[in-house]
């Protein structure tokens, strides 16, 4: 579904990313670790094509199509959502608007008519219950106010509501309590088909023991420096991130 | 009136004055286009009693001997008074033969806003305004079930012939003819307009001038509305259209007067979008209007909502004199400035009465390369016994190259009083785009709801249709600023 190949992107013309491959079957999850400011949340915006970074070399293809040549919403209206690391407040836009906003310029992009208002209600409601989201924080303008944990599960709502493709899912887990972490987790895992793909980015095993990945790959210094299932996880979890660190630095050096 | 009263309304007018009409900058008239024969034209041709004709004169008097004011902070266009026609007929005359001939721009512009095409067509100067509105009969039914409660809505020129003592008493009793030069203009030259009287105890059944989007008469550029809310009367009265209009006049100074007695409540809301000018703001709308109201009586309130998008130069302050013990006044405004628009507006709240509360939420929105400015006055009179004031002022900018002001003059001559400023200045992030192009969203539709957000307290003051269109209106407004 997603092929990264050779991606070269930089912030200010400092290189980020230096050459990162990725190949993304449909119905897989795949997890993205790596220690801080190794690249991770850059990805995340070169993929939704954030207009700060610059692509300098490679490729990305989702279902064939070349994504850099998209403007943010038309990636969006393919299918690819990024949940935001640090969701941002919009004050004043109330949250189901924009939603509904979303959701039907999506489904024009796919030639399909709005959504039938109680249509709309029905799928808020379904998915509320999906994520536990409060109905009232859905009424609520667009984050305002939102404590960092809802904003969080407000990406997870917003997820559920516009079905995409391809979910990248930066750091959800971070700011989330127990209960919440498990809703969220189970959320995503009712929301895994064999027609979409995850891209799970955590710093924790243990959003990984729910939402069980079937690749784990480590981030760093701007490319995948290890691939591997499930136990990588668990091995990184261990043994921190010093030993691949220094192989990768020392393999840099021959 | 009460000579206390003229007193006091003196005393605001000479206040006007030092916000700026102090220049040296001499004016240039020709006795040739204005002059009293012309005055005399009009009034003549409109049937007008004596004292209403020796009422303009002294206006016209008061006119000549002003100078230009100086204290705005834009550049005061040349105004050439004596090229503008102040009797021509007001009648509408279709301009075009159909709607082929129409600017396409235009035309799209209406459907985004989902305007009627027979109301496209009055618009765009296709039909003259009475085809449309004569053949249905709205006017007369709209007319008759006004009546019945004893509610007085007709035009200013009608209220002269029919309702003479009222028009006598109240006109000019609010807004003085020596307050500003364009107030006084007006007065000796207004053409026509609109006049409201809600009697006793009387809640208008319904909101004034929905059913006329487009003002029936066409009252050209000096228009004159005069509102008076009799005890415990209420009236909710709608000025403007969000359509652009166009216009061949390029100077417009309106007056605008509200009288609220003991427990009345008047609720004026404007939408304006008159014809801004092309990129560089060449011929656009110079919109100079003088708006107050009075809260004469205790328990009154008068509230001011404005959504202003067009002119070329906006610049007006409606304001209320809180003159009646435990009066309210409000003003709410969304100013929207693009391209090389200037705005330049605020409120002026007068507390007389004790325990009087006023409540000032101004929203301005820059881009381009325009000017928005508040410029706002709180005065607390020393009788204003534990009179409160709150005012918040926004400013909202995209990109870097516009300017936003704010100039809130306060006065407060009693210790009592409690005021309170709140001020924000902030920018369309590149964040918040990013969120929610991220999500699908149109770039120029998530400006759109960015300002819409921003605005929000502001359009939830009007009436629920006219917020739908104001919604709308600021989010095409904003197509083609981002980016
Ligand atoms: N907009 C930007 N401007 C300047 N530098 C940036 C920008 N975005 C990212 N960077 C830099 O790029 C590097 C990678 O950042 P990124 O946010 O992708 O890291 P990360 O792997 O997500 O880290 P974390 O685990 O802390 O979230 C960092 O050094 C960061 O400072
Ligand atoms: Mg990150």
């Amino acid at each position: 579904m997603l092929s990264i190949k050779n991606l070269h992107a930089s912030v200010d013309d400092k290189e980020i990313l230096k050459g990162l491959s990725l190949e993304v079957k449909a119905g897989e999850v795949h997890a993205i670790m790596g220690p801080n400011g190794s690249g991770k949340s850059t990805l995340g915006n070169v993929l939704a094509g954030r207009e700060a970074y610059e692509v300098t070399e490679g490729e990305i293809l989702l279902d064939g199509k070349d994504l850099l040549e998209l403007s943010p919403e038309n990636r969006a209206r393919e299918g690819v959502f990024l949940a935001f690391q640090y969701p941002v407040e919009i004050p004043g836009v109330s949250n189901i608007n924009f939603l509904k906003t979303a959701l039907n310029e999506i489904r024009a992009y796919k030639g399909l008519p709005p959504l039938e208002a109680r249509e709309f209600l029905n799928r808020v409601k379904e998915k509320q219950k999906l994520v536990e989201f409060d109905a009232k924080l859905a009424n609520r303008s667009l984050n305002e106010g939102f404590s960092g944990g809802e904003k969080k599960r407000n990406e997870i709502f917003q997820l559920a509501m516009l079905e995409p493709k391809l979910g990248i899912l930066d750091e959800t887990d971070s700011g989330l309590d127990i209960d919440a972490l498990r809703i969220v987790a189970r959320g995503v895992n009712q929301l895994r088909s064999q027609e979409n793909a995850f891209i799970v980015i955590t710093h924790y095993q243990r959003l990984l023991e729910y939402i069980v990945p079937d690749f784990v790959h480590v981030l760093y210094k701007g490319r995948i420096v290890r691939s591997g299932t499930k136990e990588l996880a668990l091995e990184l979890e261990e043994k921190g991130y010093d030993w691949i660190k220094e192989t990768v630095d020392a393999e840099k050096a021959v | 009136m009460s000579t206390k009263d003229d007193e006091l309304l003196k005393e605001l007018a000479l206040e006007e004055y030092k916000y700026g009409f102090t220049t040296d900058i001499e004016m240039d008239i020709a006795p040739k286009g204005l002059n009293e024969d012309t005055v005399r034209l009009i009034s003549a041709k409109k049937n007008e009693p004596e004292w209403l004709l020796e009422w303009r004169l002294k206006a016209l008097r008061h006119f000549l001997q002003m100078d230009m004011p100086t204290w705005q902070n834009f550049e005061h266009p040349d105004v050439d008074f004596q090229d503008i026609s102040y009797y021509a007929a007001p009648k509408a005359k279709p301009q075009l033969d159909s709607m082929d001939e129409v600017d396409p721009e235009l035309v799209s512009t209406f459907e985004k806003l989902g305007i009627p095409l027979n109301e496209q067509k009055v618009l765009a100067g296709v039909v003259a305004v009475d085809a449309v509105f004569d053949s249905v009969s709205v006017k007369t039914t709209f007319r008759e079930k006004l009546k019945e409660q004893g509610v007085i809505f007709c035009s200013f020129g009608e209220a002269v012939q029919e309702h003479p003592e009222l028009v006598k008493q109240y006109l000019g009793s609010v807004v003085p003819q020596t307050d500003n030069i364009y107030a006084a203009l007006n007065s000796a030259v207004f053409s026509d307009g609109s006049f409201v009287y809600i009697p006793k105890g009387v809640h208008c059944p319904m909101e004034l001038s929905t059913y006329f989007r487009i003002n029936a008469e066409n009252t050209g550029q000096f228009e004159r509305t005069l509102i008076i809310a009799d005890e415990g009367a209420y009236v909710s009265y709608l000025e403007g259209c969000t359509a652009p209009m166009r216009d061949e006049n390029q100077l417009h100074a309106a007056v605008v007067e509200l009288i609220a007695l003991k427990d009345g409540e008047i609720k004026y809301s404007t939408v304006q979008n008159w014809y801004p000018g092309d990129k560089d703001g060449k011929g656009g709308i110079y919109n100079f209007v003088t708006k107050r109201g009075i809260c004469k009586g205790d328990n009154s309130k008068i509230s001011w909502t404005q959504v202003e998008t067009g002119s070329a130069i906006t610049w007006k302050y409606p304001g209320v004199i809180l003159k009646g013990d435990h009066s309210v006044g409000e003003f709410y405004s969304v100013a929207l400035t693009r391209n090389k628009q200037v705005a330049d507006t605020g409120t002026k709240m007068i507390h007389l009465g004790k325990n009087t509360r006023s409540k000032i939420v101004s929203k301005g929105i820059s881009a381009g390369v325009s000017q928005n400015s508040y410029r706002g006055l709180v005065k607390i009179g020393p009788g204003a016994e534990n009179s409160r004031n709150f005012t918040q002022c926004d400013s909202l900018l995209i990109g870097d190259r516009c300017g936003a002001h704010t100039f809130p003059y306060i006065e407060n001559r009693n210790k009592t009083a409690k005021l309170e400023h709140e001020a924000t200045t902030s920018k369309i992030g590149e964040d918040q785009l990013f969120y929610l192009t991220q999500r699908g969203i149109d770039p120029e539709k998530a400006v759109g709801l960015i300002v819409n957000g921003y605005a929000k307290e502001v359009l939830n003051q009007l009436p629920m249709e006219f917020a739908v269109e104001a919604q709308k209106l600021l989010a095409i407004s904003l197509e083609g600023s981002v980016g």
